[in-house]
């Protein structure tokens, strides 16, 4: 029972005196009841319960008088008490005991007297139950002992009860003594009564719920839906609307919450009150709790702009259900659904009128066009009707009839919403993807992970199977019936067959051939494994059979083959894991089973110079398969990981000294691999290899020159690499590559690595006197993306230095360059935002881009959702400014883009952010821009951003801040909004640049008194008067500035005060 | 005993001078004594006889290097004995297993054909590869000719090996077959002994110990 207090009853808040009241509800009524019944049949039905003595008395005030306690009462002073008395002290049964002149309480020590007391009390019996349940919260406790009391969470107090009675059975049998016998007894009865309170709280517990669910809290959203709807169909006409009007009772303020009842309503838990009038009756005031909806007692006639907020009636889940009840003209109507949709109308009438004003020149046209809309819209309300009737018969409640007409409506216009909103997703990881692509490519080459999807085909039909299909099933059947001899034949006859041929492989693996190749590999014969290899080797370059030979465990066997002693057998199996380990499960596979340091336990053979005698030139074999199959493995990260720790690096550094081509591809391959992971490009530069890949630059083999110049690509991420590569005299092949225009990923290899290179100034000057600018700007043109990127970024490269931006210009490649910035690779568009941003910085560079209208495409990549675009276009448009004639017209000529780029501040990205300050600085150069930007509320977004720590966002923004004190009241602005602190503390940062702008920021600042209050307090004096000292002579200057204001701002207070 | 020191000693001379490359033999003296001690201990037993017989070479080959087909057991002994005496001398011993062992590629091409060449007229028929290859295919239940299957198979490798196709195998069409794919070396049979029975062997008859 306590459990169904603590949690079902609902209690008034506000607790008055000892505890708190039961509130006056259905739900607790009902409860009430229930254990009033329990109450008044517990007697009969469990006599000796009822009689168990409490072991405490339940007490409360009582309506009860001495005159009404009738039979086995006796007086004793003021009160009465029953003849009866406890077994144990005696005490009486029942005391009434008279507390003040008119109020009694009452003490009942056993169930059969709170019987008594409920049939005494007549019909004020519940009012004595409600009593007794309030003065006694857990009644449980009161009467059985507090080792029962209500407790949350597991309560196990019952079986320890029983246990415990049990062990004292057990004992009593053992001594045999009368006490304890009683004393058992008595517990027993405890137990049952326990049990029988239990089960009271279960049933209260169970009802409640059954009542608590069936109500449904109401929310602000669904009232307003209801509302809307009702609104929708209300009107004067008394045929047609089922109500006369429908409004919101109050002063039409909405508060945050959605809610419109005043706040200390709200608190009640109202919602909004509704005021609504009917054909037939008069206004019902309606209120919305979350509780439900019911009728209060309409306005305060005495207090003006109130109302009474008694309630009056049942609650109702559904205005329209309350509405029924109250107002039968509004049940018929809405029963029979014969109303019309005035929203409709409106939308119609608004759509007739758009047209009407569209085609306004054509009003014969227009005319009939909108009573051919009429007609249409009568058609689809008849078919509305018809739905509406159909629907009627499946629901009964009129409220989800609304659904079918307004809601729908609404609903599918929000679901189209969110289909939109779907679509542009996906629409969004596209254009992502391109960044995604380039980040993989310069992490690991193109691989295709598409081969993951390889799809299925077969042919559907065996009727036409090509001949080989039937040999190649023979061969199988003599491979699986027949001893060596037989086996081999059948694996040299297998290999007769174009195994290069997809129906050759596929027949293989239909016949169930590639079990069996398999299973050879796991026997003893060496020539079987090796025939058997050798036809896989083969029919392995089909994406479908690797998958199938990796599900068969081919990989696990193939790896253990690698131990093996005879070396063809290994080259074998390493060729043969090269092809499959094409995809990323077959790598895994490969790698859990140790295969990783087993390979790589292949390289490692006799020095590659010298006298070549038969024996050697196999061990190098074995090093080659064993590189090959590394290759493949060497495009997972982990495998990568496995490869080091197996010290493959100092071996393919050993390998890489080889002077066969066949040796090199896939060393150097495996390394360009590798190159991905920081440790090996390390490892690489101190190992030595890049003089090597350097050298094999030079290679008369294209795939060798690609492999190296992609390595090159990755490994120059490193300055020290970048001079590596320049003092072995790599930077010339590098160039020469670039005439090799019909080999696209050959030409994207040495573009990139030319792009890495370009990052050290001294390479730079290599590539000048190379003329590689010329051929560069020559790329530009009518090449793939892969190598736009990478020759867009190298002259993004090479025009920080000023002859190379002329060059550029001369060479024409500044029309190409701001034509792609139409493009739509993100990839490429960060770097050519970032070539065009190099450009800009030549005055005469700035003419051409101005002519082809490159900033108002750099002001468009703004709205690019790619941060790293935003943020190198909004670098890119800072020395445009700075560079163009007219700037300041030009800017504001951009419809909405000074409104664009303020927003852009709201960005997350710290590079977005510093490069938009850098902008938004040279934007507030001039006045009347300054002005606009001013308007669209840069000042708070600047002040908001000023708590960063980000020594680049730093020195940018307080550049911007600087900038945009000379409009106005900006300074007080600034200073209103808290920007001032903040930038004190810049001066404590370690970058130059930042101390320069903030200087300049405070100094412009200080120009307003306040300001110089706020810096004086922050402690902005002593550092200020360090960078006095400064040899920067901007920084000196403008932290003079700022302290002569704050100076003359004291003193002129001293004046102020002394006059 | 000492005749028989003698003897060896003798047979030793004449086997370590034979350096030509055809007939050469690739035991080093310590070894070629231990194989003619050996072949003495096999003698053992048999007084009277002084040569190993058919049936005591089969044992040897049998239980040295796991070789079980009877028929080829019997072409591999007739391999050995040079001399057509159906004895096996000392020195159809040594060398036999010269080339058994150690032999180049040439060597036991010209073996492997000598074992196949079942009429020894010079050429493989057709009717030498159906006898070699009977037992090769294990008889299927479903099959409903087991010949076909074995008819089936010397076609292929008349396709595969008769490079002048005059439907027979020539020492040439042999040779050239097994220079493109070494596995056709022993294509109608085992007649050879598998690498680890030869280390095994080897081990057994040198003093070094080998890498193996």
């Amino acid at each position: 029972m306590g459990q169904a207090l603590q949690r079902a009853a609902q209690w008034t808040s506000a607790k008055g005196g000892s505890g708190g009241k039961l509130e006056f509800t259905k739900l607790n009524e009902d409860l009430l009841n229930q254990v009033m019944n329990w109450v008044e049949g517990f007697g009969a039905k469990y006599p000796e319960e009822s009689k168990l003595i409490f072991k405490s008395a339940l007490t409360w005030k009582t309506s009860l008088r001495p005159e009404n306690l009738t039979g086995g009462y006796q007086e004793k002073g003021e009160d009465m008490v029953s003849t009866q008395t406890s077994s144990k002290d005696n005490t009486p049964m029942l005391t009434l005991k008279k507390v003040a002149s008119n109020d009694y309480s009452v003490s009942v020590m056993s169930l059969e007297f709170c019987e008594n007391v409920l049939r005494m009390a007549g019909n004020q019996k519940l009012m004595e139950v409600r009593g007794c349940l309030e003065a006694n919260r857990d009644p449980g406790a009161k009467m059985l002992g507090d080792r029962f009391a209500t407790v949350e969470g597991d309560d196990n107090s019952i079986y320890r009860f029983i246990e415990e009675i049990t062990k004292e059975i057990e004992q009593s049998a053992k001594q045999e003594g009368q006490e304890g016998q009683s004393d058992v007894e008595e517990k027993k009865l405890q137990l049952k009564l326990q049990l029988q309170i239990n089960r009271l709280d279960q049933q209260l517990l169970q009802q409640s719920i059954q009542q608590i669910t069936s109500e449904v809290r109401l929310t602000p959203a669904t009232v307003d839906g209801e509302v809307n709807i009702l609104q929708q169909l209300s009107g004067y006409d008394e045929d047609k609307n089922c109500l006369e009007s429908c409004e919101y009772w109050g002063d039409g303020y909405v508060f945050q919450n959605g809610c419109r009842a005043q706040p200390w309503r709200q608190l009640h838990g109202d919602i909004c009150y509704i005021q609504v009038k009917p054909h037939d009756t008069d206004v019902v005031y309606v209120t919305a709790n979350t509780s439900g909806y019911y009728c209060n007692s309409g306005v305060d006639n005495s207090k003006p702009g109130e109302l009474d907020y008694t309630k009056q009636g049942d609650s109702y889940r559904e205005l329209v259900t309350l509405l029924k009840d109250k107002s039968p003209k509004f049940a018929e109507m809405i029963d029979k659904q014969e109303f019309a949709l005035r929203a409709k109308e409106k939308d119609d009438a608004l759509m007739i009128q758009k047209e009407a004003k569209r085609d306004g020149d054509d009003d014969e046209y227009s005319r009939e066009r909108t009573q051919d809309h009429k007609v249409h819209k009568e058609t689809t309300k008849d078919k509305d009707m018809k739905q509406k009737k159909t629907q009627k018969k499946k629901k009964l409640e009129p409220s989800l009839k609304w659904k079918a007409l307004g809601m729908e409506e609404y609903k599918e216009t929000d679901k189209e919403k969110k289909v939109v909103k779907k679509k542009q997703v996906p629409s969004r990881m596209k254009t992502r993807t391109p960044v995604d692509a380039e980040e993989s490519f310069s992490e690991s080459s193109s691989e295709s992970e598409e081969e993951e999807e390889a799809v299925e085909r077969r042919s559907e039909t065996n009727a036409d199977l090509p001949s080989e299909y039937w040999q190649i099933q023979k061969l199988v059947k003599y491979l699986k019936g027949g001893n060596q001899t037989a086996t081999i034949i059948a694996l040299c006859s297998m290999r007769d067959f174009n195994l290069a041929q997809e129906t050759c492989q596929l027949a293989i693996r239909d016949v169930g051939g590639l079990e069996v190749l398999i299973n050879l590999l796991d026997t003893d014969e060496i020539k079987c494994k090796i025939g058997s290899l050798k036809i896989l080797k083969e029919i392995s370059r089909n994406i479908q059979i690797r998958r199938a030979i990796a599900d068969l465990g081919g990989l696990q066997t193939m790896v253990k083959i690698l131990r093996d002693q005879d070396k063809d057998l290994k080259c074998l199996a390493a060729e043969t894991i090269a092809n499959v380990a094409k995809f990323r499960r077959a790598r895994r596979t490969v790698r859990q089973h140790g295969g990783i340091k087993k390979l790589v336990g292949l390289l490692d053979c006799a020095p590659l110079t010298g006298q070549m005698t038969p024996e050697l030139e196999r061990d190098v074999q074995v090093a080659r398969c064993g590189a090959l199959a590394l290759w493949s493995c060497s495009k997972s990260k982990k495998n990568k990981e496995a490869m080091r720790k197996a010290g493959a690096i100092p071996l393919l550094a050993r390998l890489l000294k080889s002077t066969h081509e066949d040796m090199l591809i896939p060393v150097v391959g495996t390394l360009q691999e590798c190159a991905s992971e920081p440790s090996y490009r390390l490892a690489i530069r101190t190992e030595g290899m890049i003089e090597d890949l350097v050298k094999n630059l030079k290679s008369a083999d294209p795939e060798l020159q690609m492999h190296c110049a992609s390595a090159i690509f990755k490994c120059a991420e490193e300055k020290e690499t970048r001079d590596l590569v320049r003092q072995y005299g790599g930077l010339d092949p590098l160039v020469a590559l670039l005439q090799q225009s019909d080999n696209k990923e050959l030409l994207a290899a040495a573009t990139g690595a030319i792009w890495k290179c370009a990052i050290s100034t001294e390479n730079v000057q290599r590539f000048q006197d190379l003329k590689a600018i010329d051929l560069l700007v020559g790329l530009l043109h009518d090449q793939p993306e892969e190598v736009l990127v990478n020759v867009v970024g190298a002259l993004g490269e090479l025009a920080k230095e000023t002859p190379n931006r002329q060059q550029i210009r001369k060479a024409g490649g500044i029309s190409p360059l701001v034509n792609l910035l139409t493009g739509t690779n993100q990839a490429l568009l960060v770097n050519v935002t970032k070539a065009v941003g190099q450009c800009a910085e030549e005055q005469d560079n700035m003419v051409i881009i101005d002519r082809l209208d490159g900033v108002r495409l750099l002001w468009s990549l703004l709205k690019n959702q790619n941060p790293d675009v935003q943020a190198s276009a909004a670098w890119a448009i800072c020395p445009c400014i700075e560079n163009a004639k007219d700037a300041g017209e030009m800017v504001r000529s951009f419809v909405g883009g000074l409104e664009l780029i303020v927003s852009l501040l709201k960005s997350e990205h710290k590079e977005v952010l510093a490069s938009v300050c850098a902008a938004i600085a040279n934007i507030a150069k001039d006045e009347e821009n300054l002005a606009v930007i001013t308007d669209h509320g840069v000042v708070p977004m600047l002040a908001r951003l000023t708590n960063t720590t980000d020594d680049k966002l730093r020195r940018h923004l307080a550049e911007a801040i600087a900038r945009c004190c000379n409009w106005g009241n900006n300074r007080v602005a600034f200073g209103r909004e808290g920007a001032v602190a903040p930038l004190v503390r810049y001066l404590k940062s370690s970058d130059e640049n930042v101390h320069r702008s903030t200087a300049r920021a405070l100094f412009q600042l200080s120009k307003h008194p306040e300001n110089c209050i706020t810096m004086h307090e922050a402690g902005v004096v002593q550092p200020l008067m360090k960078m006095v000292g400064s040899e920067d002579e901007d920084l000196q200057e403008a932290a003079a500035g700022c302290i002569g204001n704050i100076r003359r701002l004291a003193l002129a207070n001293e004046k102020a005060r002394y006059s | 005993m000492s005749s028989k020191r003698q003897e060896q000693a003798k047979i030793i001379e004449k086997l370590s001078k034979r350096k030509d490359k055809a007939r050469g033999c690739h035991f080093k003296k310590h070894e070629i004594e231990k194989l003619l001690t050996m072949y003495d201990k096999h003698l053992e037993g048999s007084l009277n006889v002084k040569k190993l017989d058919r049936l005591r070479f089969r044992d040897i080959l049998h239980d040295m290097f796991g070789m079980t087909d009877d028929m080829l057991l019997d072409r591999v002994f007739r391999a050995f004995d040079r001399d057509n005496d159906n004895y096996i001398n000392e020195d159809e011993w040594v060398m036999g297993l010269s080339v058994f062992l150690n032999g180049q590629l040439e060597e036991k091409v010209r073996y492997c054909f000598n074992v196949y060449d079942l009429n020894q007229d010079g050429f493989i028929s057709r009717e030498e590869m159906y006898q070699l290859l009977k037992h090769c295919l294990v008889k299927q239940p479903t099959d409903e000719d087991p010949e076909e299957g074995i008819k089936d198979m010397v076609e292929m490798c008349l396709k595969k090996m008769d490079l002048d196709h005059d439907s027979r195998l020539s020492y040439s069409d042999y040779a050239k077959s097994v220079e493109m794919e070494p596995l056709l070396l022993e294509a109608f049979g085992r007649c050879l002994p598998e690498p680890d029975k030869c280390h095994c062997f080897m081990n057994l008859i040198s003093d070094e110990y080998t890498k193996y």
